[in-house]
């Protein structure tokens, strides 16, 4: 029952056209830096283009897509229209806003501090703003989301909620507590400096509040992709979801266990002690956990739908599955970029293994494949899974789909491995340009060339997704039918309360992360003297 | 579609489904506590620990006393014939931007930044720590080969931070105890 579709396309075609603006930014990066891309004589425009792209693909992409989405699990997860529709206006138009009044400072080079802010660099008072408009926009879906769960459970007394808005209520929740760690940084501290009301800053407690954020953003990133995972793709394919109950344990164990880890994006960090190193680095082991799980469900549903569909044998089955599906190519697509991506990031929590890559460009590699390519590849899956239900028109281009899908995966890998590779070599992450003449750094040159093609795929491939939707808009009339979820093997008919609210669990990630982050945060905020002059991005 | 098949003997088949998924979690915790014991083991026995404690500095007075004045930069041989270096980021260079080390012996890093966040990534080793300013970073190393590596600010540090790369040239040990021999900071800027 998709009563708001306008609300929920506005938000999609919001996400996917600065998504384009971004992905172009990217692809100029790419190549404006390899050895195919002439000198750039003023490197500051890098600088701009840099903080554009991670701060829309970071902050504002990503939010926009779990909105709407979040929004369409609403209505058609619990069959339900959505209360509080003037208010989710009101947070897209924040979401506007604050999108434009944090990218005008940045396009004129007032405000290159990229998307993780790092003081004591301080841009123009207008973007820190503008970030916090976007994210108290994304807060309201959040109070709706909750709103809308309960007013349901008023009217379904103890009926088990449906798995999809189950998921999305806990991926809301988790946003809302892990934008507090960057929320505390620009308020208590960066805003203040930028308007000029404070000249010094402490700059480690300032990396300790954002690590707070960036390690739980991820799981809020992949949230959309999970609940597709588990509630679209069996529907999709035809098949049923294995195990509801161990679907809800994992999205609760992300709500609890996504939190306080973030430290081990300090493990480089002088401010932090060796103790809450290793404290966050045991608790990011715990994050395999889920996805582990979730690995085993999907699979095993994946499987249901092939032996329904007379697929036999050990692995013969697999053959039987419909491939022509765009659904079933991006969850491929995904699950085996998903298992590289994992991969290396098994290396990155490693305290030791850190060292050799922290800050090269093997991390910005890494994230491109699991964030650009494992999630967003399943973005992709979801706008083209709910258009016709929003649109009311049918995506009849299903070859010019899976071209599109093929090109993202084959651009991705192209674009991250050797990006990866140069990473192992030592080359720094952020830079504008690279002297690719000094024979110690000629060796890295063809892997660059590499990913600077690859580049130029993922562009190829973007721009396609944009014209499919667009050409949706105008395809012949189609009656799409309800928007439904995937059911699983054994539809409960009963859910336990641990697993059927969420209260217990927000509890425990509050009590976690006092206790993962209320003393080194106390300590530092405490300790006199580390507060150091702000330095002004654009005023020399 | 035939769902309903293993919906009737429901029960049966969810048991089965119940048993195969435990067995499954009970892998996925066994993969995770192995490598959390894998972390913790690595982190004792190979000593590869992160620095115990925290120092702090201020930025502001670097320049006029303390641990990192300039004249106080530089490579040292200390008595027990270990090695410390002493060194300062700040927009876009560091201080002193050629280090001079021998090779086999173990050498302390000792580093901050006089202004924005920079990072030290020595090419070719897993020598690699952030630069806060307000605070030390100390970091423990030894070179197994002579010659010279390249050494960037990995840490996006403004407009000129492409920039910044310094060197560090590992030579023979007795050739750098030759050097040492008047005492004072060594380095290899300008040579
Ligand atoms: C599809 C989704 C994508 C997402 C979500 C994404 C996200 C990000 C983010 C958050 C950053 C900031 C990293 C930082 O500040 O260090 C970044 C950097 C970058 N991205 Fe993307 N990106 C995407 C696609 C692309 C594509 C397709 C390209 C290339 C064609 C690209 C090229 C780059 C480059 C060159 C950098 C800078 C790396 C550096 O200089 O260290 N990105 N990306
Ligand atoms: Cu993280
Ligand atoms: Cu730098």
């Amino acid at each position: 029952m998709l009563v708001n579709r306008k609300l929920i396309l506005a938000h999609f075609w919001l996400a996917f056209a600065v998504f384009g603006i971004a992905l172009t930014l990217g692809a100029w990066q790419m190549f404006i830096r390899s050895p195919i891309g002439t000198w750039l004589s003023n490197p500051e425009l890098y600088y701009r283009s840099l903080t554009a792209h991670g701060t829309v693909m970071g902050y504002v992409f990503p939010t926009l897509v779990a909105m709407g989405f979040g929004y369409a699990i609403s209505e058609s997860a619990l069959e339900q229209r959505l209360v509080g529709v003037r208010w989710a206006w009101a947070g897209f138009w924040l979401i506007v806003v604050g999108a434009i009044m944090a990218m005008v400072p940045v396009g004129l080079g007032r405000a290159s501090v990229l998307y993780t802010f790092y003081p004591p660099l301080i841009g123009n008072v207008f973007y820190y703003l503008g970030v916090v408009l976007v994210v108290v926009g994304s807060w309201i879906w959040v109070a709706l989301m909750s709103v809308n769960l309960r007013v349901w459970r008023k009217a379904h007394p103890g009926a088990p909620v449906p798995l999809a808005m189950f998921a999305n209520v806990a991926g809301s929740y988790l946003w809302a507590w892990t934008a507090v760690g960057a929320a505390l940084e620009l308020l208590l501290q960066i805003i203040p400096v930028a308007a000029g009301l404070k000249a010094t800053i402490d700059a480690g407690l300032a990396r300790v509040f954002f690590s707070w954020t960036l390690h739980a953003i991820v799981y809020f990133w992949l949230m959309p992709t999970y609940i597709a995972y588990y509630t679209i793709v069996p529907r999709a394919i035809g098949g049923r979801i294995y195990s509801d109950s161990m679907a809800r344990i994992s999205f609760i164990l992300f709500l609890v266990v996504a939190m306080p880890i973030g430290m081990h994006h300090t493990f480089a960090d002088p401010q932090v002690g060796a103790g809450f190193k290793f404290i966050h680095s045991a608790f990011t082991a715990l994050v395999a956990l889920p996805t582990l799980l979730t690995v085993f469900t999907i699979c095993a549903s994946v499987e249901i739908a092939a032996r329904l569909r007379g697929g036999r044998g050990m692995f013969g089955w697999i053959r039987a599955l419909p491939w022509d599906n765009p659904m079933m190519l991006a969850l491929a697509f995904s699950f085996v970029m998903l298992g590289f991506g994992g991969a290396g990031g098994l290396i990155n929590m490693s305290y030791q293994l850190d060292a050799s890559i922290h800050n090269t460009q093997w991390i910005t590699g890494h994230f491109h494949l699991i964030f650009g390519g494992a999630i967003v590849i399943m973005y992709f899956a979801i706008a083209y899974d709910l258009w016709p239900h929003l649109t009311g028109r049918e995506l009849i281009d299903l070859r010019l789909i899976r071209t599109q899908l093929w090109l993202w995966f084959i651009g991705m890998i192209v674009t991250t491995f050797p990006w990866h590779w140069v990473g192992i070599l030592g080359m720094p992450r952020r830079m504008a340009y690279f002297d690719f003449g000094d024979p110690a750094i000629a060796p890295q040159a063809l892997s660059v060339t590499l990913s600077a093609i690859g580049g130029f795929i993922l562009l190829a491939s973007g721009i396609m997704f944009i014209v499919i939707l667009a050409r949706g808009m105008r395809a012949p009339l189609v009656d799409a039918g309800p928007y439904r979820f995937a059911l699983a093997v054994h539809q409960p008919t009963m859910v336990p309360v641990a697993l059927n609210t969420h209260a217990l669990w927000v509890a425990l990630m509050i009590a976690l992360t006092l206790t993962n982050y209320g003393y080194p945060i106390l300590n530092l905020a405490l300790s006199e003297g580390t507060s150091v002059p702000a330095v002004y991005v654009g005023a020399q | 579609m035939s769902v309903e098949g293993a919906h009737s003997n429901g029960s049966a088949s969810a048991e089965v489904a119940a048993r195969v998924e435990r067995r499954w979690a009970t892998i996925a915790v066994i993969i995770v506590v192995m490598m959390a014991l894998l972390a913790a083991f690595a982190g004792i026995h190979r000593a590869t620990m992160p620095q115990p404690r925290v120092e702090t500095t201020d930025p502001s007075r670097l320049h006029l006393s303390g641990e990192f004045v300039e004249s106080n930069l530089g490579s040292v041989l200390e008595t027990n014939g270990n090695v410390t270096v002493r060194a300062i980021g700040q927009q876009y260079s560091f201080t002193p931007a050629c280090i001079v080390v021998p090779v086999d012996t173990p050498i302390t890093l000792r580093a901050t930044s006089a202004d924005v966040v920079h990072g030290i990534l020595i090419q070719g080793t897993n020598v690699n720590t952030m630069l806060v300013p307000g605070y030390i970073s100390e970091q423990l190393m030894r070179f197994t080969k002579s010659g010279d590596y390249l050494m960037p600010c990995q840490e996006f540090c403004s407009f000129g931070h492409e920039g910044m790369w310094g060197k560090v040239k590992v030579i023979d040990k007795a050739d750098f105890a030759n050097r040492a021999k008047g005492g004072g900071r060594l380095s290899c800027v300008g040579q």
